[in-house]
């Protein structure tokens, strides 16, 4: 019952992180420069009257105290109302409804990606350490860990869509098409996840290398070789295995990073997701989205490190987290 | 799981089979028309500012405009009389809903009540603030109470029918050509033809607006052939012209760019001043250099083309420095040993402020202060957010742009009446003349067009004497087609476009034989 216990750790430590993180972000966005009212009337605000204006204002609240907002949008959210996004006119609740799927799709689908191609390549690379081949894969690592997502993305674009023309730029199906078609969609959500997968893979891919050379070099390793067993076999069986272990907890301290980059990602790629709805909604100062995005996305943190966790003292009992053993 | 996996072949099949580059829906049927754009409305709901002067394909006003300004009946039978302070439609027999229900009064009492409503933060409510309230005492005739006379009701009334007891955030449903299919957020809404449409069912059977913000992605998608028309600021169509089977359109607009002087001020107070920057700035190189020739130079806050234009009120394209110099002379303004001309003491410094993301406005407000410098005004642009802007606009001058086609009350009221002097964007450079005031007073509460032309002509006549501001440029709006279409007509637009200006006459395209 050990996971139980890791469990409620976890909660009455994540309760304090959200509340801080919230009240943050509204004492951010209140301390911003924008004008949420101008943002919602766009080009009409030039044509609003100031006493139009003002309605509004105080319609969203606005005209209250900081600690007043806080308190009323904590306590909506208590109740499950997560107030109507300005910049989408819509409630909350049906954003995050209507675009969380195609968020986790593409975030799915690359992170299988990126796990597949990560270890297959990482333990080529060990395998056939110092050669050519491993220079190239770990040069091109280091630099992918040094470009930006969103230029990536950019980069993919102009050589995939508009030069070679074989992918679609952007969007979710294609402009003339009426219904989400599957080919249609799996065509447009092959760059994003690609893009994404192979943005977020560097750091894994260097990490199963290392692993796996200093698995290759163990004692069992030698002797299974000694025994005669087929290379195939030492590595699968043995070098990946005891590499494997480390890189679960990592996987989880990885994931702000996933977050950010499938928000800059949906940005570049025009993908209909909640993420990329996180910059608009930051952009048009939508309190009440922005504060109910960043929410999720916090808890996604937190959800990953405790799953991480869990499948850490699964996987290896003498673990101890927090204390708890 | 096996959805996923399921996926997963699917993308490994498109992989290996993405040799050939897939064919645009050019190829497609003549039926599906799909057209760019570049704005996506926040809202398909009238009642929060969904295209309320028209062209939302989807709604009907009482009243609707053709591509030439005039307006015409549309739900309503006729255009009523607007004398006094009451105003009565007789509504059109036979209309429905794209669900099947027949329009009656109540649906226009209740989506103008929906826009009055402060509790629903309509960005339009001060449009109809003239309106007390809207009755509808039978089925068939809906009456306007205004508060005050007010001439332009008829042109505010282009405003698009909601069902009764319809909410905020229901399915876009209204009476017009096009009826709502489907709406992806940040890509694009789907129409089809309403085949029950009182004024004709739409030749174009499938409509798709595809909505992309970045100018350079909606000229690739255009060029790749999968948009049928689209809207591109006039430096981006250039790769467009002389293409077989593409069309470039310049249509005029409405909407100028100009300089908001600060009239409290010592020197862009100086009527002198204004008068020489007036005749010192090259108009023509703007349009020329700036705008890629897509625009005209602007004189007055009132577009030519419009019926409402002014001819009288006019200048010169190229600059006249001689003229602006002999101006500045005889007011006093003495060269200075910088070359920056002084008047009892004060330097002819001030700053010129434009919005910092606005590269068409900083490019104007550097132009301005190249010419100025030539005839010894020191004018320093300085790029700011528009909330730092907010509070200046009392001390500096300012780039702006406004700009309606539809009536010379629009927009003009508010900027040049004393009641509105700093009222946030309005008259922001605190313009005071009593003659003023009465003329605008007089032009939107007189009835006869004839009347109201008179009144307009003296105001732009005033308003150019007194050099409130300095008009820079009317935009041409550019658009790129892809085939022939008959119907397809260009007029004046307006500086929003909500379904695109020229491409908002889809409704009327046919295939041309």
């Amino acid at each position: 019952m050990i996971w139980v216990r890791i469990v409620l750790w976890r909660l009455v430590f994540a309760v304090p992180l959200l509340l801080a993180v919230t009240f943050g972000m509204f004492a951010l966005a209140k301390a911003s420069p924008f004008d949420p009212v101008r943002q919602y009337l766009g080009e009409r605000a030039m044509v609003t009257s100031p006493e139009v204006m003002a309605r509004i204002r105080a319609n969203w609240g606005l005209d209250r105290p900081l600690l007043e907002q806080y308190t009323t949008w904590l306590g909506n959210l208590l109740t499950g109302e997560l107030g109507e996004s300005r910049s989408l006119r819509l409630p909350v609740t049906q954003v995050i409804a209507e675009r969380l799927g195609w968020t986790l799709l593409v975030v799915g689908c690359a992170l299988v990606v990126m796990l597949a191609a990560g270890l297959a390549v990482g333990t080529l690379a060990a395998w056939r350490r110092d050669s050519w081949l491993d220079r190239l894969v770990t040069g091109t690592a280091f630099a992918n860990e040094a470009a930006p997502v969103f230029w990536v993305g950019l980069l993919a674009i102009w050589v995939f869509s508009v030069t070679l023309g074989w992918l679609p730029a952007g969007g979710l199906t294609d402009a003339a098409s009426t219904a989400v078609t599957l080919p249609d969609l799996a065509r447009h959500l092959v760059l994003p996840v690609v893009v994404l997968a192979f943005s977020q893979s560097s750091w894994l891919l260097l990490f199963v290398r290392e692993s796996v050379i200093g698995v290759l070099r163990e004692d069992f390793v030698t002797g299974a070789r000694a025994r005669g067993l087929r290379e195939r076999t030492v590595l699968l069986r043995h070098a990946l295995r005891s590499a494997l272990l480390p890189f679960i907890t990592i996987m989880g301290a990885r994931v702000p990073e996933l977050v950010t980059g499938a928000i800059l990602v949906e940005s570049v790629f025009s993908w209909p997701g909640v993420a990329g709805t996180t910059i608009k909604a930051a952009l048009a100062v939508d309190f009440p989205l922005l504060a109910a995005l960043t929410l999720l996305a916090t808890l996604a943190v937190v959800a990953g490190n405790l799953l991480a966790d869990l499948a850490y003292t699964v996987a290896d009992p003498r673990v101890r987290v927090l204390g708890v053993s | 799981m096996r959805r996923r996996s399921a996926l997963f072949g699917a993308i490994v099949l498109m992989l290996s089979a993405c040799s050939a580059p897939a064919e645009g829906p050019s190829a497609a049927a003549q039926d599906t028309v799909v057209l760019g754009l570049g704005a996506e409305p926040d809202s398909l709901n009238p009642v929060l500012g969904y295209s309320v002067d028209g062209g939302s394909l989807m709604f009907d006003g009482l009243v609707r405009r053709t591509p030439d300004l005039k307006l015409q009946p549309a739900l309503a039978e006729s255009l009523p009389e607007v004398t006094g302070e009451e105003v009565r439609f007789t509504l059109r027999q036979g209309v429905t809903f794209h669900d099947g229900r027949p329009l009656t009064g109540a649906d226009v009492v209740h989506t103008y009540e929906q826009v009055l409503d402060p509790a629903n933060n309509s960005p339009v409510r001060g449009d109809y603030a003239a309106i007390e309230k809207v009755e509808s005492p039978d089925p068939r005739t809906v009456v306007f109470h205004l508060r005050h006379p007010y001439a332009p009701i008829l042109q505010r009334a282009t405003l698009g029918i909601v069902p009764d007891k319809s909410d905020l955030s229901a399915d876009p449903i209204g009476t017009g050509p096009y009826a709502f299919v489907s709406w992806t957020k940040g890509d694009k809404l789907t129409l089809r033809a309403n085949d029950r449409y009182w004024g004709g069912r739409p030749a174009i059977e499938s409509l798709v607006l595809a909505y992309t913000t970045d100018d350079n992605a909606r000229a690739t998608r255009m060029a790749a052939g999968e948009f049928t028309a689209t809207e591109l600021p006039p430096k981006a169509v250039a790769r467009f012209r002389d293409q077989p089977g593409l069309t470039v359109h310049e249509v005029p607009s409405a909407d100028y760019r100009g300089v908001m002087f600060p009239l409290e001020q010592p020197v862009t107070g100086d009527l002198a001043v204004r008068k020489a920057l007036g005749l010192a700035v090259d108009r023509g190189a703007m349009v020329a250099a700036i705008l890629a020739g897509a625009g005209e130079p602007a004189y007055g806050p009132i577009a030519p083309g419009t019926d409402w234009h002014n001819p009288a009120v006019t200048g010169s394209a190229a600059p006249d420095r001689a003229k602006a110099i002999a101006t500045l002379e005889a007011a006093g303004w003495k060269a200075g040993q910088d070359g920056i001309r002084v008047k009892d003491g004060t330097a002819a410094r001030f700053t010129l402020m434009y919005p910092a993301g606005d590269s068409l406005r900083k490019e104007l407000a550097l132009a301005v202060a190249s010419d100025a410098k030539r005839i010894g005004i020191d004018v320093r642009p300085a790029g700011l957010d528009w909330d730092a802007i907010d509070q200046r606009m009392a001390e500096d001058a300012l780039i702006m742009g406004w700009g309606s086609p539809y009536d010379p009350d629009y927009t003009n009221y508010e900027l040049f009446h004393s009641a509105y002097a700093g009222q946030g964007y309005f008259n922001p450079g605190r313009y005071r003349d009593p003659e003023v005031d009465r003329l605008l007073e007089r032009g939107r509460a007189a009835a006869d067009p004839a009347a109201r032309k008179q009144v307009y002509d003296r105001v732009q006549q005033r308003i150019s004497d007194d050099a409130v501001w300095l008009y820079l440029v009317y935009l041409k709006h550019t658009y790129v087609v892809r085939g022939e279409w008959s119907g397809l007509t260009p007029g004046v637009e307006a500086h929003e476009h909500a379904t695109g200006g020229l491409l908002g006459t889809v409704v009327n395209w046919k295939p041309a034989p």
